[in-house]
């Protein structure tokens, strides 16, 4: 008799907590918890503007997970961090609106910032190394996010901790608090920043690239951990990734970014399944797929844009095996708008050519998968 | 063309804890064995700390191995030195995987590629040319050999390093996970590059990853390492499409799926609890078994080999429970390959004392 492996319905590690039991999230207006409005990040060098992200709009809502795909210099972390107000404002131009639970964000004081972060959005970084202090306990660095925004006595910050590592599913917390960063796993350490991000309830969790750097059955489960933590608390998620199967299975929205802008928006079933924008098409070109098998990869050609000098009209064109189809040269000098294909309402886009669905269905879907 | 046989390597590791340090042993590599033959690709995969960049390193005698034998072309390469050691350098070649910090940034990418052909001694007086020869090769402009690697993007630089890599004709390169530090679409185009040129120049692979797409798409053959050994090894339909370790299943099954949204139903996931456990003291009998939910007292007294399994009567999924009924117990390893459509052109091995086939993990798409 062989018995069955554990299945995906067992939870690891995770139980209430009595400060927290039954605290779901509500957002101050009622509306959506985060709404980015034509943001613009420059970054001034030496040698010429760098424009990291040229009028980015999306909203996030509670409860819900959006994924942000993009791969290097795309913008998804810039934009990420923006939110949180983690650029250097003496380095950064910054224009647009970011509000978050009905407090804008672009222009807010160091103060202010400081009274959001934790608190009401919280941020997951990519390397948890990196992340996390290297000579300060992993307990007194969850203790300390903790203190900063509850007046309590220190012994209850390290309880707090404790209870966080505890929820994260790592075992032994109380001996865990009182080690340091290196001495963890790399999992282990992706679990304590997520603790950390956490500690304070937020109601938004911006997690960048949380599981690139580990390794597949790791990664199945964090993505677990941040999906029941979800369900727990009911906070809205920002996922930033370039492993379109992670937001297959993960995410409910999904925003696609390339040379700072979006370039196609909408639920994960519209954009993954039936994609609407060249760029889409070659990421998921790009992929072996577990499932299928072929001699080549549909690789897109040639490289990212350089941000400094961001080519004409779209961005992409340079790059695009269907820029050819649209007349009069349209896509080196006119960027397209981003919006809905004529007759839909929603799954915006932003291309010139016409026959978008057309096009994907009988050339692009073939050799895909 | 390339035999490893038993191979082994452990690191001292000093511990301080008592009156007297002691020196404890790191068993990165402990015991591993495979074939690999002209033009075959073999894929190594597992996750960190399972030894599979070590055994790249031993295959390539960047490491000298502490037990064991690597034969190469009938001699065996584990102990020879340098100056024995070095024409076989020239057909064993590695790609590292960082691309940011395996090319040397003081020196130009002309110099990079030429030192190679210096040092054995290859296109004496042509070097220029066969320089320019290998970037057009892997797709670079043959005039920028005067630019440092600080010049080129990442994906560029990789194709440097494979540039680097064939430069003195090899007949085997281990590939160290070669584009996971890349761009989706890069990875692509660099992948793309590989299997041209395996083609042309009928190369043989090893390719270390833990990527499972990209190794299905790219290898012949599969070997599944976990702590320092192989823990089940074939043909990559046999392993992608019939796994029978429980390692092999959890990995293939914690890999999230892209076909979930075209309606294809996800598989339940299987959950692996737990770490992985320390190469210092690897558990007793079968190392997996600490995360295992098949385990029993068998597993803890004994470790199982790596061997052919016969697999009547406990073939689960779609197959269904008639043909397992019906089917003798050699047949089982026979038509585990067959079934996918693969001739008995590779032994499928499997350690494990309770081994058993799974051939729904994987969704397939139907077009």
């Amino acid at each position: 008799m062989t018995a069955s492996p554990p299945t995906s319905h067992g939870k690891v590690g995770l139980h209430d907590s009595p400060s927290t039991q039954g605290t779901r999230h509500s957002t101050r207006s009622g509306g959506s918890l985060l709404q980015v409005t034509d943001l613009v990040v420059q970054f001034p060098t030496a040698d010429g503007v760098v424009n990291a992200v040229s009028g980015l709009s999306y909203s996030v809502d509670l409860g819900k997970t959006l994924a942000i795909v993009g791969e290097s210099g795309s913008g998804k972390s810039v934009s990420s961090l923006a939110v949180l107000g983690l650029h250097n404002p003496q380095r950064t131009r910054m224009s647009g609106s970011i509000n978050l639970d009905g407090t804008e964000v672009v222009g807010l004081s160091e103060e202010g910032l400081r009274r959001l972060r934790s608190n009401v959005a919280a941020m997951i970084f990519q390397d948890p190394q990196s992340a996390l202090h290297p000579f300060m306990k992993v307990g007194d660095q969850i203790a300390e996010a903790y203190l900063e925004h509850h007046r309590v006595n220190k012994a209850r910050g390290r309880a707090r901790a404790i209870e966080m590592l505890d929820r994260v599913g790592i075992p032994n917390p109380q001996r865990r608090a009182r080690q340091y960063p290196h001495e963890f796993s790399g999992g282990m350490r992706q679990r304590a920043m997520i603790a950390l991000g956490l500690v304070n309830n937020p109601k938004l969790l911006i997690a960048d690239e949380p599981t690139t750097a580990l390794d597949v059955t790791v990664q199945a489960q964090i993505l677990d951990l941040l999906g029941d933590l979800q369900k727990e608390f009911g906070s809205a998620i920002v996922l930033i990734t370039h492993d379109l199967a992670v937001v297959a299975e993960v995410a409910d929205d999904v925003l696609v970014m390339y040379g700072g802008r979006c370039v196609e928006s909408g639920t994960v079933k519209e954009v993954l399944a039936a994609p609407r924008h060249p760029y889409t098409w070659g990421l998921l070109g790009s992929l072996p797929t577990l499932g299928a098998e072929g001699d080549e990869l549909r690789a897109i050609r040639g490289t990212p844009p350089s941000l400094i000098s961001l080519p004409t009209g779209c961005p992409f064109h340079p790059r695009c095996d269907f820029a050819s189809r649209v007349p009069h040269g349209l896509c080196c000098s006119a960027l397209p708008e981003l919006g809905p294909r004529p007759g839909q309402s929603e799954h915006p886009t932003r291309c010139h050519l016409s026959a978008l669905q057309d096009i994907y269905e009988e050339e692009v879907a073939p050799t895909i998968g | 063309m390339l035999s490893v046989k038993d191979l082994v390597k452990h690191f001292p590791v000093r511990e301080y804890k008592g009156v007297f340090p002691t020196t404890l042993q790191t068993r990165a590599v402990d015991g591993i064995s495979f074939d690999v033959d002209t033009g075959k690709t073999l894929g190594l995969v597992g996750e960190s700390g399972c030894g599979k960049t070590t055994t790249g390193r031993l295959i390539t005698r960047l490491l000298e191995p502490s037990r064991g034998q690597v034969v190469f072309a009938g001699t065996d390469l584990s102990h020879l030195k340098e100056k024995d050691l070095r024409p076989y350098r020239r057909d064993l070649q590695i790609i590292f995987q960082d691309p940011y910090s395996s090319l040397n940034p003081r020196h130009t990418v002309g110099a990079i590629l030429s030192t190679p052909l210096q040092v054995h001694g290859l296109a004496k007086g042509k070097e220029k040319e066969r320089v320019q020869e290998l970037l057009e090769l892997v797709g670079l402009n043959p005039e920028h050999t005067n630019r440092y690697p600080n010049e080129f993007s990442g994906g560029q630089r990789q194709r440097i390093g494979i540039a680097r890599a064939l430069a003195v004709e090899p007949r085997l390169i281990v590939a160290d996970e070669p584009v996971s530090a890349l761009d989706v679409s890069i990875q692509a185009q660099v992948m793309n590059l590989m299997g041209k040129l395996r083609r042309e120049l009928d190369l043989a692979f090893i390719f270390i990853a833990h990527d499972l797409g990209v190794v299905r798409h790219f290898c012949d053959n599969v070997a599944v390492m976990y702590l320092g050994k192989i823990v089940e090894m074939g043909s990559k339909d046999q392993i992608y499409g019939a796994p029978q370790h429980p390692y092999t299943q959890a990995l293939l099954s914690a890999a999230p799926d892209l076909n979930v949204v075209r309606g294809v139903p996800p598989t339940e996931r299987i959950r692996l609890v737990g770490d992985v456990p320390s190469p210092i003291n690897p558990p007793s009998g079968c190392r997996f078994r600490t995360r295992c939910w098949k385990a029993q007292d068998l597993c803890a007294r004994q470790e199982p080999q790596l061997e052919p399994r016969s697999t009547a009567g406990s073939l689960v999924g779609s197959m269904g429970g008639s043909i397992a009924g019906s089917m003798g117990g050699s047949m089982a390893g026979s038509m585990a390959g067959s079934m996918a459509g693969d001739p008995l052109s590779e032994e499928h091995t499997v350690a494990c004392h309770f081994p058993e086939v799974r051939t729904d993990l994987i969704a397939e798409v139907t077009a």
